[in-house]
């Protein structure tokens, strides 16, 4: 799933081992004992009760101590008792601060980069002044040259320049923004490396997007998800039950007691540990899933995190959660499936005109466009055919190219000869304004291309239709790869393109995408994203352009480039600061891993009981009912030290699966069955079985210590 | 051995097929019934209800039938059909008696030969056998209709009579027909005086004559039938199907325990059928299937091939070391001495409390089954299983959905999938869906609710009791077998099962009866509250759950959703009803059989 180049990766490398200094886990132990009030402790239901326990076994303690006697059982059982009891509280809360602290170490290193930074502001009467950019305000211009850092977001309004936004993005290539278009996008606190860019400003400071970006990050952090809270609901129910399965246990141990006693014929009433307030409330402690209710809301915070790593913003932890859900998922073939930079491949004749006739005719109309395609129309002109004129040298009106006209060209002084070349509609329509219809061969030539896969152009010259251009555009590589991931992931995948149909079929073909929407426009864009979400589909889409936008509010993740305009950006519900539009394969992969990894730690808390049951119910009855020692299959030395195992166990296995909360159980596209059944045997079946290894260690531990009695 | 057993679960795996389609076809209204009938059906139908509407109407009937069943118990003494002259039963007993029948349970605090009137076997318990057994049946077609997204679930009224006139009636005729070919009493009739074959084996008079016998009779092939198919229970006499005139024969006994097993097996089917999900509900039937065949393996293999350990003594001597603060230096011994062995041939395993016409199994069989399916009938004594034997009808009820009683063992299955799918579903890396739809909050809490009720219900009353007069005051044996003995009762109300663990002095009789057993007050109504509360909320629970995922959208499957179809998707439940029900019910288990089978036997001797 690793796209990023290695100094990215080096760099994060680093961020992460930052995120283990020790001031930030000295501030998560702070953090953790101050979440033992109460008020904090009940947002966490299945802790608050842990901690409920843990106090009244310390009333207990100190009500034997003062006075009243603890019964048959040694003192310091229940302190240690009472001690690992806190321990279990402190752990739960250590992860969730830990993880907290974390994520808002993120957004400071986020946030370092909005300092403070000098500003040219221009004035009506284009004249500049030098002010900070703290004094920026909306709609104000500023002039940006060469190695200056931008003040703050906002659009460019006049230029073009590349800008290194590495600050924010961790790529060190410089990026293009430019006037008009959909890379006009720039942000606060990148420098611009060359030429000069008038910037028109849209927020103020500390109102920039990404200030409320960061904002939302932290905030998000304490906000829980629908799924978080229904797992929530259902932890707190699990502890309702095993409530319901501990509190009937007294009455039952008691009337064991009876019985025993006067089964031997005692005087004075037999006592087991049955019929022992904190000892029973050791038992609830270990039956209520308190690993994954210390873990929750670490696990999603991580989520949250993992996005950040990746260079993703995600404006809530259930953007994160709906990415894992996605069903479809829309990608613009250009920049996301093929290279974008469609090349000129080869010149087709019609009869009666030959190749380099032709090359020399398209060199010509193409001298004027500037656009890559055009570039390379020239370069294959001059490589292939040894085509070359020098623009200076031509006495000729250039026809440049513009989205309007979708051609260019050149009108000869010499002989007024109209050379053109462009779109085959626009080309055939100008052939027809000089009374000429195209011949018949043209059709078949421009359908040969599309079914390739290309793009054809036509070239004219005077009102004589000479051939076509054909241009391919290339697949990115191993995007092939990618999609068939995202097919085994069980995705849906479409392929959105302007192009024709022909094309669009060819290109979807080799690219291996399931489906593909030729044509289109934002309008049919956003009717085909309602069309699918109608029949319960969860739709994933990137956009970049401000007609994106509506369809990045309407998708259920909408991922928006930040070299994007400003509305795309306040539409979508994640922002990647690459402006890479693969990235929706990460973030779904984000997504499953985040859900999997809650699943798979409250399968495993839940599973992990049985070895507890195994080692406290013969426990509890070992002063009453001693041959239920036969259920004790781990062999434990005594009833104390096997209660005190299990609550030992079930405090430890918090911090030592903090790491798997924070790094997420690793997804593998190998298709829904394989991956449940792969994470059942982990952590469904290990979790039975762990425990009894763990706890019969720290019995051995306890009793080559000499610490169990 | 083995042999009657698979023959019971080949037959009524094979029938379960066409009568699963046979339902699917009642239940969806794609039959056209006779004209009478149609008429009455036209006059039944208020029209399409909504999940609340559902649940208001059959709650509604509900009290009318309470009342009802209120109003025939106390009219016994002036009713017709009384030539015994059977008097007034005790009002705690009324109460419980009434509930019992009315939540398809049939725990039953009393005997019917000896407390009961032919009118109260008519008018009380025919009725409410036919028309409780319906309810569960009723509540799981109109999950599947919530489950299908169907704005309205059906009417009431209309399911009722369909469950009642097109199923119950016709199979019960069909049932009620072998069983008076094998032998079973139908008539009017409430005693017939024989002469026995022993002379004098009734006792002899105060002139020396022999007593003649008298038997009782009434109108058993009527009543037995639904007992059997609506997994009801109560029996016609006392000692239910272990009584020669309840079930004559061995092709009765087989009728009738494959009559409790069809209609629970063939309801998991029509909840595919009907969902259009057939492979779903496949896998759910084997799921159950397993832990079926497991159960009764495990009775078999306890009670049929083991000897009865009263009777097995120990050779070596049993010492424990247990603490005891008054003892010197803290801890006591206790001594389980050796026993001999009395001189038993236990070459046929555990044959105490076993009706032997039928041969070795059947007892054991039988016990797991009705346990099983909640139908509580009983051809043998459950309090004579060996102790460990004695965990298998325990577990059955527990987990109240190997199979289940009609419709609610599916319901409670439904119950442990969605948490299931819940817990574990999330690690495909989605969110958890169950049927396309996405689990939420509100679905979880209504699940969670409906299966927190049993437990609650099972444990809390069987720890009052167990500590207090209550109990002990009216356990027959002390020690873990008592307490075996409560829990029993509980579990048995609670699960609507109805079998009991005999020995427990519940039965308060008439009202005038001088020598009640002393907790049978205490007994019938705590019972009384526990039958009625977990048969209602487990079953409103999940139709609004049902209703809730119901009217969410479907998501098309895809290789990224966790199938319901596969071995896998089995695996994943099977373990969820394992480890919940163990979560819930092994400190139970290991304080009630397992105490007893691992401590002194004979205990308290």
């Amino acid at each position: 799933m690793e796209i990023v180049g290695p100094t990215t990766h080096d760099r994060k490398g680093g961020r992460w081992q930052q995120l283990f200094s020790t001031p930030l886990v000295l501030s998560a132990m702070k953090q953790s004992l101050i979440m033992l009030r109460p008020d904090i402790q009940w947002q966490n239901p299945v802790m608050f009760v842990v901690e409920i326990g843990a106090l009244l076994t310390l009333a207990f303690i100190l009500r034997a101590v003062f006075g009243g006697a603890a019964g048959p059982f040694s003192l310091g059982y229940f302190v240690a008792l009472d001690f690992w009891l806190w321990l279990t509280v402190l752990f739960a809360n250590f992860a969730t601060a830990f993880a907290e602290e974390r994520g808002r170490a993120q957004a400071e290193f986020l946030r370092r980069t909005r300092v403070a930074t000098p500003a040219k502001r221009l004035l009506a009467d284009g004249r500049t002044e030098d002010i900070t950019s703290i004094r920026l305000k909306p709609g104000d211009c500023v002039v940006v040259n060469a190695g200056e850092p931008i003040p703050g977001d906002g659009e460019v309004i006049e230029g073009i320049a590349s800008v290194d936004e590495s600050a924010i993005t961790g790529e060190s290539a410089p990026v293009l923004r430019e006037a008009g278009g959909d890379r006009s996008g720039v942000t606060g606190g990148t420098t611009v490396l060359s030429d000069r860019i008038v910037v028109r400003i849209v927020a103020g400071y500390g109102e920039s997007f990404l200030d409320r970006m960061i904002a939302l990050v932290e905030g998000a952090v304490r906000q829980r998800t629908p799924n978080e809270i229904a797992l929530t609901l259902v932890l707190t129910a699990f502890t309702l039950i095993f409530l319901i399965v501990v509190v009937p246990l007294w009455p039952m141990a008691y009337a064991a007691e009876t019985y025993m006693t006067s089964y031997l014929g005692l005087s004075a009433p037999l006592h087991s540990l049955g019929t022992d307030v904190p000892t029973l409330i050791a038992l609830l402690v270990c039956l209520i899933p308190t690993t994954i209710g210390a873990l929750l809301a670490a696990i999603g915070i991580a989520g949250m995190d993992r996005a950040l790593r990746n260079n993703i913003i995600a404006k809530s932890g259930h953007a994160v959660e709906t990415a894992g859900d996605v069903d479809v998922v829309l990608l613009d073939k250009t920049g996301t499936i093929t290279l974008g930079a469609r090349r000129a491949s080869r010149f087709l004749a019609l009869s009666g005109v030959t190749e380099r006739e032709l090359a020399n005719a398209a060199e010509l109309a193409s001298l004027s466009d500037e656009t890559p395609e055009g570039r390379s129309i020239v370069t294959l002109a001059r490589e292939k055919y040894g085509v070359r004129h020098d623009p200076a040298e031509i006495e000729a009106n250039f026809v440049p190219f513009s989205a309007q006209t979708r051609m260019s060209g050149i009108d000869l002084l010499s002989d007024g000869l109209q050379i053109r070349k462009g779109a085959p509609d626009a080309v055939i329509a100008h052939l027809r304004r000089h009374g000429v219809n195209p011949p018949g061969g043209i059709d078949l030539q421009i359908a040969n291309a599309a079914a390739e896969g290309a793009t054809p152009l036509l070239v004219s010259e005077g009102n004589r239709a000479l051939g076509a251009i054909v241009l391919q555009d290339t697949l990115k590589p191993k995007i092939a790869e990618r999609i068939a991931q995202l097919r085994q992931m069980g995705l849906h995948t479409i392929m959105i393109t302007g192009d024709n149909r022909l094309t669009a079929a060819t290109i979807a073909q080799r690219a291996g995408v399931d489906d593909y929407l030729a044509e289109a426009t934002p309008e049919r864009k956003l009717e085909f994203l309602r069309k699918e979400q109608a029949e319960g589909k969860l739709v994933a889409m990137m956009g970049d352009g401000t007609n994106d936008a509506p369809a990045l509010a309407q998708a259920d993740v909408g991922l928006a480039m930040n070299a994007g305009t400003q509305a795309a950006k306040e539409a979508g519900n994640m922002v990647d600061l690459d402006s890479d539009p693969t990235k929706l394969i990460e973030v779904v992969g984000i997504g499953k891993e985040l859900l999997m990894t809650r699943g798979a730690l409250t399968t495993f808390s839940i599973a992990n009981d049985v070895a507890k049951y195994f080692a406290i119910v013969p426990a509890l009855f070992a002063g009453t009912l001693p041959w239920l020692k036969v259920i004790d299959i781990m062999h434990l030395h005594s009833a104390t030290s096997a209660i005190l195992s299990a609550i030992i166990f079930n405090a430890l296995i918090i911090p030592l699966l903090i790491p798997v909360a924070l790094k997420g159980v690793r997804y593998r596209p190998i298709g829904a069955d394989a991956l449940l059944r792969r994470n059942l045997l982990v952590w469904g079946l290990g979790g039975v079985i762990a425990p009894f290894i763990g706890i019969k260690l720290i019995d051995m531990f306890m009793v080559a210590l000499r610490l169990a009695a | 051995m083995w042999t009657l057993p698979l023959l019971l679960l080949a037959v009524t795996i094979l029938l379960s097929i066409p009568m699963s389609k046979y339902f699917a076809w009642i239940m969806d209204g794609r039959y056209r019934a006779p004209r009478v009938l149609a008429w009455f059906e036209e006059r039944l139908n208020t029209g399409q209800q909504n999940w609340k509407q559902y649940v208001i109407a059959m709650m509604a009937f509900t009290a009318v039938l309470f009342t009802y069943g209120y109003v025939v118990l106390c009219l016994q003494p002036i009713a017709p059909l009384n030539p015994l002259g059977r008097s007034i039963l005790a009002p705690s007993l009324i109460f419980n008696t009434v509930i019992s029948f009315l939540t398809n349970t049939n725990l039953q605090h009393y005997s019917g030969d000896q407390h009961l009137s032919n009118f109260s076997q008519i008018f009380f318990i025919l009725p409410n056998m036919f028309l409780s057994a319906s309810i569960g049946f009723c509540a799981l077609s109109a999950i599947i209709r919530a489950f299908r997204g169907e704005a309205t679930v059906g009417n009431f009224f209309v399911d009722m009579w369909r469950v009642v006139a097109y199923i119950y009636v016709p199979a019960a005729l069909i049932i009620g027909a072998i069983f008076i070919h094998e032998g079973m009493p139908m008539t009017y009739q409430s005693e017939q005086t024989v002469t026995t074959l022993e002379p004098a084996s009734m006792g002899v008079d105060d002139h020396g004559a022999a007593k003649p016998q008298n038997i009782i009779v009434g109108p058993v092939a009527a009543v037995i039938p639904i007992k059997m198919l609506g997994t009801n229970g109560g029996g016609f006499y006392g000692m239910n199907s272990a009584v020669p005139l309840e079930n004559p024969t061995a092709v009765s006994n087989f009728v009738t325990t494959f009559a409790m097993m069809i209609f629970p097996f063939s309801l998991v089917l029509m909840f595919g059928r009907m969902l259009g999900r057939i492979r779903h509900s496949v896998v759910i039937y084997c799921v159950m299937l397993a832990m079926m065949v497991g159960l009764i393996w495990w009775t078999i293999n306890w009670d049929t091939l083991r000897p009865n350990p009263a009777f097995t003594g120990t050779s070596v001597e049993r010492s424990y070391q247990i603490a005891d603060a008054t003892a010197p230096g803290g801890h006591r011994a206790v001594v389980l001495p050796a026993v001999a062995s009395l001189p038993v041939d236990q070459s046929l395993g555990n044959l105490e409390g076993k009706e032997l016409r039928f041969g070795t199994s059947a007892g054991a069989v039988f016990a797991a089954v009705t346990t099983d399916v909640t139908c509580g009938a009983v051809n043998g004594e459950m309090d004579s299983l060996n102790p460990t034997a004695s965990l298998s009808p325990f577990i059955g009820m527990w987990l109240n959905c190997v199979f289940g009683g009609k419709g609610v063992g599916m319901i409670n299955l439904l119950l442990f999938l969605i948490i299931g799918v819940f817990l574990a579903g999330q690690m495909v890396g989605r969110s958890p869906e169950y049927l396309g739809r996405k689990v939420g909050a509100r679905e979880m809490k209504l699940a969670v609710i409906a299966l927190l009720v049993h437990p609650f219900l099972i444990l809390g009353p069987s720890g009052l009791f167990a500590a207090t007069g209550w109990g002990t005051g009216a356990e027959s044996n002390p020690g873990a077998h008592g307490f075996s003995q409560i829990v029993y009762q509980f579990s048995s109300a609670s699960a609507n099962n109805g079998s009991a663990f005999d020995g427990l002095g519940v039965t308060y009789g008439f009202n005038n009866n001088p020598n009640p057993a002393p907790e049978a007050v205490p007994l019938d109504i705590a019972t009384g509250l526990v039958m009625l509360f977990s048969r209602y909320l487990p079953i409103i629970a999940p139709i609004a759950m049902a209703f809730f995922l119901g009217r969410k959208k479907v998501a098309p499957a895809s290789l990224g959703t966790m199938r319901d179809d596969t071995i896998t998707f089995g695996v994943l439940l099977l373990g969820t009803i394992i480890i919940i029900g163990a979560l819930l019910f092994l400190p139970v288990a290991a304080l009630g059989p397992l105490a007893e089978h691992f401590g002194p036997i004979p205990f308290g001797g």
